[in-house]
């Protein structure tokens, strides 16, 4: 047991200095009935070796990307992340830190999350970003919380084009605080007429962009829409790389943007942890969930950092808090910030037109079989191809060939019989053509 | 920059303790410090929604970061450095191990929507874990999606609105503690709950006839922690948990100390009927400077059928992968994709490195540390309570009466002698509360030492050099910071040419 520093020898003179006889004797306040003397019945401690390799049997049994060609978004995404990042996350000042309460000790934590904060209202074009929430769909679902508080309403429009777990998040939400959401059949092809659903008790609209199924759109027209009726734009974004080639929700005319920041600086991980990214304008901040880092003076007169706007948070307002959350996704934060550090303006804009680059390569290969087209007319690294049979076996065969080949639409909706035959499909810097070619000629063979 | 005010030094620099200017203020256009290849020339298919200004962005070189968040890194204090005594935080040893088998490929590469047939294996872990969470608390369910502490807090306050709603039962209050986390009440608050308090008695614990007498046909439930936070078993649990069931409401227990009674008491074994566990707490996933955590909830089976997809199952070809109830009794979707599969990783890598056997051992060498600070400390401080603690050791104000030293004051002289602070004012129903908590990962030498420290700074204290303490901090990279001023005009991002800005010419 490596952990566990103590001695029998410390363990008695420790006892002795209590003044107790036994362990037994520190356990007195728990019922009789609930102690228990002898180990559950799990299996006993092993060494870091056996560990390892029961892990990594584990870890063998998947089909991984470095075995696979691998083309899936729908919400996460695999990117390149340089070696520098997952290095310096690894640091132990910042990997076993605690959340920076005591400011004098934790500056480096401060001043990377000031900076993430900067970043992160640069990218979306908003004034104001917290310090990062667990991920884009729980921070969606405090958008519309949000909202409904600023607005003092309770009608959420959602779109149809925003990912199904984020909507499913934002509904269990609404249930349990009894606000309404409405929101209209998923629609590949970005015609919705979001505008037709707001009215005096619409508190926000909630609209992807790109759309879950790839589809970018020109929000401007929705966002003066809503601020006619005084109902809030909530923009998501689930690839944050898009924002090096497309234009900020902020210059469109958003209210909120919530984004998930994974594909910077974090692992796929099987979905976990990511990164919650949440930005609005200067007006809202004290209605912001989530934490706060701000720029101050320490009694020497130094610039330093320190949480603020506290006031909002549990651990002051208790039931009225603006929301329950304790934790911020701080680590994931620190990788996307070196991430996007390392990238830099031109770095970032580069990635950016790579992975548009890739996604155009790729569909042109896919949609060339019969009965195969693309649904989406402007997408940036992620689109929707239509298949001349039901999506999901197609994706179960190119499996067995050894390839990814994207994420089946009955996966996001598996009631929703008229998205049967849809795949959705996406292509990063690190897809190479010979990879995108492989996934073309299987698909041929699958579909004939 | 000028002569620095305070080290009189050209840089500002204090010995090999270096000034770090933000990103913004040492970035030059052009530079990048990724080597990306030039980029194939296609024909725009944005929709002509292409970006029409720049992000605004730094352009810094590969060195040049490197340096940054090494130096930034210098600045925190860390588990890594030293004792770490939060009290309630729960801040021990990160063994490394666990970094290491969420890098493996086939873990760290996985993406969340692969075909089931292809993540037999990430199934298979969570299933493991989730099977190590059951039988650890004697609970027959787990929902693994919740991602921190307080979601999962909300995951079990969803689950008894929906058991209740399920048989019709329309409830409005939750009994909440005084000595409650705040993220208690502002969990039953964003479930849609009013928040009920119930008092402290003069021993730390839950008062038993007050609760009593608030229970009633529209209870919904109450909160409870246990231990408490006050390092204190609640003896009366079981008659707590039989009391509220007699109402027809539920028991949730807030697991946040689960650290102190792992594999030597099953929250199952008390009555409750459901309870999240912070997996950072317990099973050692590092805290990351704020997260990400992770708050698995175990469940009773009058709870079970409620939990929010999605589920593992055994399937008949392997494990399978619930995302809709086809029941339809679910309170839905809590979180994106699975939860968080990277800290399961590193958990499960701690549970099978301690064992049924280390982990009674963890609980019991938790326990036995925080005691020994108790008693070592017990005539030169003040302890809340008397008697035995559990994993953490409370002390209150009173042996800073009259000295005009206060508990932030002690906390901050605590920085200069080499440690951070231990918790303070909480928990709220003691006065000036020193909430201590070492962790079983902490040697009998380091708490001698931390045991002198703070033995000294506490007679230092008594003999009225209140002036030592009111300075403090004096030796960190920055002394204490105006947090008034930080809240009164918010400053949350660099601007060109603000404040920030200026202070770096």
């Amino acid at each position: 047991m490596r952990y566990l520093p103590l001695t029998q020898a410390d363990r008695q003179a420790m006892l002795a200095r209590i003044g107790v006889r036994s362990i037994d004797d520190l356990y007195r306040d728990v019922p009789p009935k609930a102690r228990r003397d002898k180990p559950v019945d799990l299996p006993p401690h092993q060494g870091e070796l056996e560990v390892e390799r029961a892990i990594g049997a584990m870890a063998a049994k998947n089909l991984g990307p470095s075995r696979a060609p691998s083309f899936l978004g729908a919400g996460a995404y695999r990117h390149h992340v340089p070696a520098a990042v997952d290095h310096l996350i690894q640091r132990g000042e910042f990997l076993t830190s605690y959340t920076p309460y005591q400011p004098e000790v934790t500056q480096g934590t401060l001043e990377y999350l000031f900076e993430f904060q900067t970043q992160v209202a640069l990218l979306t074009g908003m004034e104001v970003a917290n310090a990062s929430m667990y991920d884009g769909g729980t921070a969606c679902a405090e958008a519309v919380m949000m909202a409904n508080r600023v607005t003092r309403r309770s009608k959420a429009v959602l779109s149809g084009g925003l990912h199904p777990h984020y909507a499913e998040i934002t509904r269990t939400h609404a249930h349990f605080l009894g606000f309404r959401v409405e929101q209209p059949a998923p629609d590949p092809e970005g015609r919705e007429d979001l505008a037709r659903l707001v009215d005096g008790e619409t508190s926000c609209v909630v609209v992807q962009n790109p759309s879950v199924f790839g589809h970018l759109q020109d929000l401007t027209a929705l966002a003066e829409a809503c601020h006619k009726a005084g109902a809030l734009l909530i923009v998501a974004i689930t690839e944050v790389v898009s924002l090096g080639a497309v234009e900020p929700p902020g210059a469109m005319g958003a209210d909120i943007v919530i984004a998930e920041g994974q594909a910077l600086g974090n692992a796929l991980g099987f979905g976990g942890p990511y990164l919650g990214l949440f930005a609005t304008r200067e007006k809202y901040v004290r209605q912001m969930p989530g934490r706060l880092v701000g720029e101050t003076r320490d009694v020497d007169g130094r610039r330093g950092w320190v949480l603020t706007l506290s006031t909002r948070e549990q651990h002051i307002r208790r039931e009225k808090a603006t929301s329950n959350i304790c934790t911020n996704s701080g680590l994931c934060a620190l990788a996307f910030t070196i991430h996007l550090t390392l990238l830099g303006e031109a770095g970032f804009q580069r990635l950016a037109a790579l992975n548009h680059a890739a996604a155009c390569a790729l569909a042109d290969r896919l949609a060339k079989p019969p009965g195969v087209s693309l649904l989406t007319k402007s997408f940036f690294n992620e689109f929707t191809v239509k298949l001349p049979k039901p999506a999901g076996p197609a994706v179960e065969a190119l499996a067995r060939r050894g390839i990814l080949g994207g994420v089946p639409a009955s996966r996001l909706w598996p009631t929703e019989k008229s998205l049967e035959n849809l795949l959705l499909v996406a292509a990063t810097e690190v897809n190479t053509a010979a990879e995108m070619e492989a996934l073309a000629s299987a698909l041929k063979e699958v579909l004939a | 920059m000028n002569t620095d005010p305070i080290t009189g030094t050209y840089s500002g620099n204090r010995g090999l303790q270096i000034e770090e200017p933000l990103i913004f203020e040492q970035g030059e256009e052009g530079r990048c410090g990724v080597d990306l290849p030039e980029p194939p020339k296609v024909s725009s298919r944005l929709g002509g929604l292409g970006r029409k200004k720049p992000v605004g962005l730094p352009g810094l070189s590969e060195p040049q970061v490197v340096r940054h968040y090494t130096r930034l890194s210098q600045k925190n204090y860390a588990i890594d450095m030293g004792l770490y005594p939060l009290g309630s935080c729960t801040m021990k040893h990160n063994p490394r191990l666990n970094e290491k088998v969420v890098r493996l490929p086939g873990l760290g590469d996985l993406h969340p929507l692969q075909p089931v047939s292809t993540v037999q294996g990430a199934l298979e872990l969570i299933d493991t874990l989730a099977h190590w969470l059951k039988t650890l608390t004697g609970m027959p369910a787990v929902a693994m999606s919740p991602g921190a502490g307080a979601h999962g807090e909300l995951c079990g306050i969803m689950a008894i609105r929906a058991a209740l709603e399920h048989r019709g039962d329309a409830r409005k209050r939750i009994l909440v503690p005084e000595s409650a986390h705040g993220t208690n009440p502002a969990t039953a608050a964003a479930c849609g709950y009013e928040v009920d308090p119930i008092p402290a008695n003069a021993k730390g614990r839950v008062d038993l006839e007050a609760f009593r007498a608030k229970l009633g046909p529209d209870v919904a439930g109450i909160m409870i922690t246990n231990p408490n936070t006050c390092g204190l078993f609640e003896p009366d649990i079981v008659e707590i948990a039989e009391a509220i069931h007699g109402a027809g409401g539920f028991f949730y227990c807030d697991g946040a100390n689960f650290n102190a009674i792992v594999g030597r008491v099953r929250p199952g074994d008390l009555g409750i009927d459901c309870m999240h566990i912070n997996l950072h707490k317990t099973f050692s996933t590092p805290h990351g400077g704020g997260g990400p955590g992770a708050g698995p909830v175990v469940l009773s089976e009058a709870l079970a059928p409620f939990a929010p997809v999605p589920w593992v199952v055994h399937g008949a070809a392997g494990f399978d992968l619930v995302e809709r109830d086809p029941k339809q009794q679910s309170f839905g979707r809590l979180k994106g994709f699975h939860g968080q599969m990277g800290m399961f990783v590193r958990a499960l890598a701690y549970m099978m490195s301690h064992g049924s056997d280390g982990l009674k051992q963890v609980a019991e060498d938790a326990v036995l540390n925080a005691n020994y600070i108790l008693a070592s400390l017990r005539d030169v401080m003040s302890p809340a309570f008397p008697g035995t603690c559990m994993h953490e050791a409370l002390f209150d104000d009173h042996f800073l009466k009259d000295t005009g030293v206060t508990t932030l004051d002690f906390a901050k002289a605590l920085i200069d002698e080499g440690y951070h602070p231990m918790t303070m004012y909480f928990p709220l129903v003691v006065h000036g509360a020193l909430l201590v908590e070492p962790t079983e990962t902490e040697s009998k030498d380091s708490l001698d030492r931390f045991i002198e420290v703070m033995k000294g700074l506490a007679q230092r204290a008594k003999s009225g050099d209140a002036a030592h303490f009111e300075a403090a901090p004096k030796l960190t990279p920055r002394r204490r910071l105006d947090e008034t001023a930080a809240a009164r005009k918010p400053v949350l991002r660099w601007v060109p040419g603000s404040n920030s800005a200026k202070a770096a010419e």
